[in-house]
């Protein structure tokens, strides 16, 4: 089964993780002077990568926290995950 | 209260697992910060654990680290004091603190084989080393959300949200056939 690093639980099975999109995806500090194109990349451009992605993910079946993962999507491998709010780790870097 | 697993036969054993439905309990979902944890660990007078998916007992009271701000608080049906406790003393501090006593259901879980037939439904490594007495977590069982606490080197408690208690108990009554 896959193994997934959740950083507050330690490595746990898949089937308690549910995937939550795009990590690094911030919301405009300041809306009223966003246009309807700021709009649309805001809340539907997403970059589909193939290789490595920045992504978030929740322990909805452990302790519900959401975190954020480097996950190479055309391996499924998990490079690293990290805490919501750290900074995105250099994939070259990271230990899984 | 309605007892919803009635008239089943219980309980559920092979010759090295056995199932026990726990007596009714008071428990309390407590989300808050560093400051709220404090306080109920003093209301209480349990340890209240910072540490990631550990449960603090004291006699009969209990806490379930469950999330980086969130505790399963477990106190005995007869406990008067436990909740006025825990009120007075977050009184004055941000915190949510939800009773749901009758949420969910305790199952005792235990004997020889209790690993095996908890694995039967559970992908965690539940090998003593791995998972310690004393350790805790939300986790699935087969398609059930349950709470799995490690008692003793072969005894695990089951904190079962009620309408999911006749899957649990019927998908462990199942796979104790093979075992
Ligand atoms: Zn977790």
């Amino acid at each position: 089964m896959l193994l997934i690093n959740c950083p507050y639980c330690g490595e746990r099975p898949e089937p308690e993780f549910v995937y939550g999109g795009e990590a690094h995806i911030a919301r405009p500090k300041d809306p009223d002077s966003q246009g309807p194109q700021d709009w649309v990349r805001y809340l539907y451009r997403r970059d589909n990568t193939r290789g490595v992605h920045a992504e978030r993910w929740r322990h909805t079946h452990g302790c519900g926290r959401f975190f954020n993962a480097l996950r190479d999507t055309t391996t499924d491998h998990f490079l690293v995950t990290y805490k919501t709010g750290e900074p995105r780790p250099d994939p070259a870097k990271a230990t899984p | 209260m309605r007892s919803l697993i009635g008239e089943r036969q219980w309980p559920a054993l092979s010759a090295t697992a056995y199932v026990h439905v726990l007596p009714p309990a008071q428990r309390f979902v407590l989300r808050g910060d560093a400051a709220a944890r404090a306080a109920a660990e003093s209301a209480l007078g349990v340890p209240v654990p910072q540490q990631a998916c550990r449960a603090g007992t004291d006699g009969a009271r209990a806490a379930l680290w469950l999330g980086p701000d969130e505790w399963l608080l477990v106190a005995p049906a007869a406990d008067q004091e436990a909740q006025g406790a825990l009120e007075h003393a977050l009184g004055g501090l941000a915190h949510s603190l939800v009773e749901v006593s009758h949420r969910q259901l305790g199952l005792l879980v235990s004997g020889p084989e209790a690993e095996r037939l908890l694995n039967a439904g559970c992908p965690l490594d539940l090998d003593i080393g791995p998972f310690p007495v004393g350790m805790c977590t939300r986790t699935m069982l087969s398609k059930a959300e349950v709470v799995l606490w490690r008692t003793g080197t072969q005894e695990f408690r089951l904190e079962v949200w009620r309408s999911f208690a006749p899957y649990v108990t019927a998908y462990l009554a199942e796979a104790a056939r093979g075992i």
